[in-house]
């Protein structure tokens, strides 16, 4: 039973990781335009510079 | 004065922003330029390459920082030095490389976005604790199948459920604890209630139990609920953000901006809800009226059609009143705004559409008007499963599960998911139709029309006359009297150039071309004077009707254009599918009997009214209510706007008015009318399918109420047959995807 000890962490730590990753994506606005990423993924040319900050404002 | 006249006459965009309106805020960088962020609609994206194009446009534009499309919102999002480009470069950039663009009247709608965000954070945590929960439960259950899991291990699992979903169901479910206590505070149950009772519940009697150390924890049981109950409320949400930021998108393409005239003589663009009265506004030929005013300079026609539905245009001299929302045809006018006066035709217009709205009363959704029956009905069986339990001579705690198992087991996740996911699928469909529903319960509403009353100018007809006998023109005389209409916006003009381009002819304009700003156009040959004008302005006998032009050749020949408003192309079409599907079909027009009846009988509609004023129409719609009729109205004019909000449900094609478009329920996008039976055989499926889920949902009450009472389920096999429940009728729903429809009364 002494391993429970560290896989109930473990199992915890991922899932929160999992979180993690969710809410960042979330806030990164990642789920804001889903058709368009789907496209820009095929895009060839590299992204322009992107010399603002990427979250447009309201 | 005289100089901001000449310069409207070159055109729209002649007159320069001096000050743009800055709707957003612009941020001031301490050692650089002025950034503004805009946001812009942009109508014809639809793939990658869109995509590449409009943020190539703009990037190139110096003084653009950085611009990033949105595919799914069809919107682009710029940041650009203000002192640099004005919004009106940044959309003329765009319309350059082929793309419409228009500037966003109202700033995004920031605050639904946030509160998608949220829901979906919220969701992710419930999902989150839901499936560690359960990891721990699972682990828990099969220890007591094996019976060799010791108390303390049991024990320790139960305390980590505690930890991971106290907080988690602190977070996740307070958007329905909220809307539980303000129901409660109202003196209202709503179904929040028995979501909060049952998961409150549910926890506080499995933490009770965990001290204990007794076997009955249900932490899972209250967390999966609350994961389901926030995909149902996600998508209820995402739909209606979705459809009012793509109203907003087509509320974008129509005229915000007048031209301001100072007394320096200055021309400035403000955007036209700031003007105010007393200000001049210039309107340049073919530009839309932005204000109500009086004439103050210059004489034009007038096409009052959105206004009023009638389609023959009117003179508008100095003293003239004028309206928002007509269209200035002929000639540059300066207008004075003045306030809406009290008796105007617009006063008279809004006075209509309070008295319509609040007439029409606050239509019951039918998820709210089932919940009326079960919420009570919940606490009832709850209740009497508690009560029934303690009189039987059980102690409180086998009371208690049972009541929670009771309360889980009729948790409303029928109403809560089902009824959105029918929506989601129902609007989704009819997007990709052109079709935007605007009002969340219009669908419900739509479901249950069997009447449908069509507006005449704009709506059953395109709004664009044409000649309605070419035959009689000899090509001769056509070739002439378009050389001369191709100088004038006039839209009989263009009927004639239009006309004369189907013939095959080529048009070459007539130099020197005169507008007679309430007469017509006339040149002047070494032959003498050619006139295109009205039928006194020309000579010719006053027997021919008001949609009808004449030209006059050198020689005093005169030859009649006889024109009407056309028909859709697929309105008779429309109108036989709707009377073959057992619709009662109507027209009500503000323009000439004359012309209602032709388009009436063009259109094989046999009930027809014409003259009618706005509040006519209203009435016709109160007899068919009180006749027990359905209404659906489809109409396009500012006088149609008291109808749209009087009727059961309404629509709009998406060249109406402003405030039409605002008042109706959806709005359909191109040039076909066949939105309107889309809609309608969309809405009853809809509909249908609403109704099979609510059987699901009770067919499966039924089964496990009664068990949930006699103590015979757990409150955790309470949730995995909740859990099941919605699954099918989500699954139910999405079928409407790709449903063959009939179009049924």
């Amino acid at each position: 039973m002494t391993s429970l000890a560290w896989l109930i962490p473990a199992a915890l730590l991922l899932g929160g990781l999992g979180l993690a990753a969710f809410l960042w994506s979330l806030n990164a606005r990642q789920y804001d335009d889903l058709e368009g990423a789907a496209w820009r993924a095929l895009d060839d040319e590299p992204p322009p510079p992107q010399t603002a900050p990427r979250k447009p404002q309201g | 004065m005289a100089e901001a006249l000449k310069r409207a006459d070159a055109g729209s965009h002649a007159a320069k922003p001096v000050a743009p309106d800055v709707s957003s805020p612009a941020a001031i960088n301490d050692n650089g330029p002025v950034i503004e962020h805009v946001t812009l609609a942009v109508s014809d994206m639809h793939c990658g390459a869109c995509i590449q194009s409009v943020e190539g446009t703009l990037a190139k534009l110096p003084g653009v920082v950085s611009a990033r499309a949105n595919l799914a919102a069809r919107r682009v999002s710029i940041a650009h030095e203000i002192d640099k480009l004005s919004i009106e470069d940044l959309v003329g950039a765009l319309t350059k490389a082929g793309h419409e663009a228009a500037e966003l009247s109202a700033t995004p709608d920031a605050e639904a976005a946030a509160r998608d965000g949220d829901l979906l954070k919220r969701l992710g945590v419930a999902g989150f604790a839901a499936m560690n929960v359960m990891l721990l439960s699972v682990s828990v259950w099969a220890g007591a199948a094996s019976g060799d899991m010791e108390d303390s291990i049991q024990s320790m699992f139960h305390w980590l459920s505690a930890l991971i979903a106290l907080p988690a169901i602190a977070y996740s479910g307070q958007p329905f604890f909220k809307s539980a206590a303000g129901a409660l505070r109202g003196g209202r149950l709503n179904m929040d209630v028995p979501i909060s009772l049952g998961v409150l519940l549910a926890t506080a009697m499995s933490l009770f139990q965990t001290m204990r150390g007794s076997h009955q924890v249900y932490f899972d049981a209250a967390i999966t609920l609350l994961a389901f109950l926030l995909i149902g409320r996600l998508l209820d949400q995402q739909m209606r953000t979705k459809a009012a930021g793509a109203a907003a998108n087509l509320l974008g393409f129509r005229a915000y901006f007048a031209s301001c005239v100072h007394d320096d003589g200055r021309v400035e663009r403000i955007a036209a809800k700031n003007l105010k009265p007393g200000m001049r506004v210039l309107t340049a030929t073919g530009e839309r009226i932005a204000a109500d005013g009086v004439v103050s300079e210059g004489t034009s026609d007038i096409d009052d059609s959105l206004l009023t539905g009638e389609t023959a245009t009117k003179t508008a001299t100095p003293g003239t009143r004028v309206y928002a929302g007509t269209l200035n045809l002929t000639g540059p006018l300066v207008i004075e705004a003045t306030a809406t006066e009290e008796g105007s035709l617009i006063a008279e217009i809004s006075r209509l559409m309070d008295a319509a709205e609040q007439n029409r009363g606050r239509y019951m959704r039918l998820a709210d008007r089932a919940a009326r029956i079960y919420a009570p009905a919940v606490h009832v069986l709850g209740l009497s499963t508690f009560a029934g339990w303690l009189l039987a001579g059980y102690g409180w705690e086998p009371a208690l599960t049972a009541a929670i198992a009771v309360l889980i087991i009729t948790c409303p996740c029928a109403l809560a998911l089902a009824v959105p996911a029918v929506q989601v699928a129902a609007s989704s469909r009819l997007f990709a139709r052109g079709i935007i529903l605007k009002a969340a319960d219009g669908l419900e509403r739509m479901s249950e029309v069997d009447t449908v009353v069509f507006d005449k100018t704009g709506t059953l007809t395109t709004g664009e006359p044409r000649l309605s006998d070419p035959t009689a023109i000899p090509d001769d005389v056509l070739a002439r009297a378009a050389s001369l209409a191709s100088a004038s916006r006039h839209p009989y003009s263009r009927a004639i150039v239009a006309e004369a381009i189907t013939r095959g002819q080529s048009v070459e304009p007539a130099g020197n071309v005169r507008e007679v700003p309430g007469c017509g156009l006339s040149v002047t040959t070494a032959q003498g004077e050619e006139r295109l004008g009205s039928a006194d302005w020309c000579g010719a006998s006053a027997n021919a009707s008001t949609s009808s032009i004449c030209y006059r050749d050198a020689q005093g020949r005169v030859t009649a254009f006889a024109l009407h408003d056309s028909l859709r192309e697929d309105a008779a079409a429309v109108v036989s599918r709707l009377i073959a599907g057992g619709f009662a079909v109507e027209l009500l027009s503000g323009d000439r009997p004359q012309a209602v009846a032709e388009a009436a009988r063009a259109a094989g509609i046999a009930a027809w009214r014409g003259g009618q004023r706005p509040d006519q129409k209203i009435e016709r719609l109160e007899e068919l209510k009180a006749a027990g009729r359905r209404v659906l109205m489809i109409g396009d004019g500012i006088n149609d706007a008291p109808a749209l909000a009087a009727a059961h449900a309404s629509m709009s094609p998406a060249s109406a008015a402003d405030i039409s478009q605002t008042t109706s329920d959806a709005i359909m996008q191109g040039k076909m009318l066949s939105g309107v039976t889309d809609a309608l055989a969309v809405a009853k499926a809809a509909h249908k399918m609403a109704l099979q889920n609510f059987g699901i949902a009770i067919a499966y009450n039924v089964i496990f109420v009664p068990l949930a009472m006699a103590g015979l389920v757990t409150p955790l096999i309470a949730a995995v047959a909740m859990s099941v429940s919605s699954i099918t009728v989500t699954a139910n729903a999405v079928r409407l995807k790709a449903m063959r429809l009939e179009l049924k009364a």
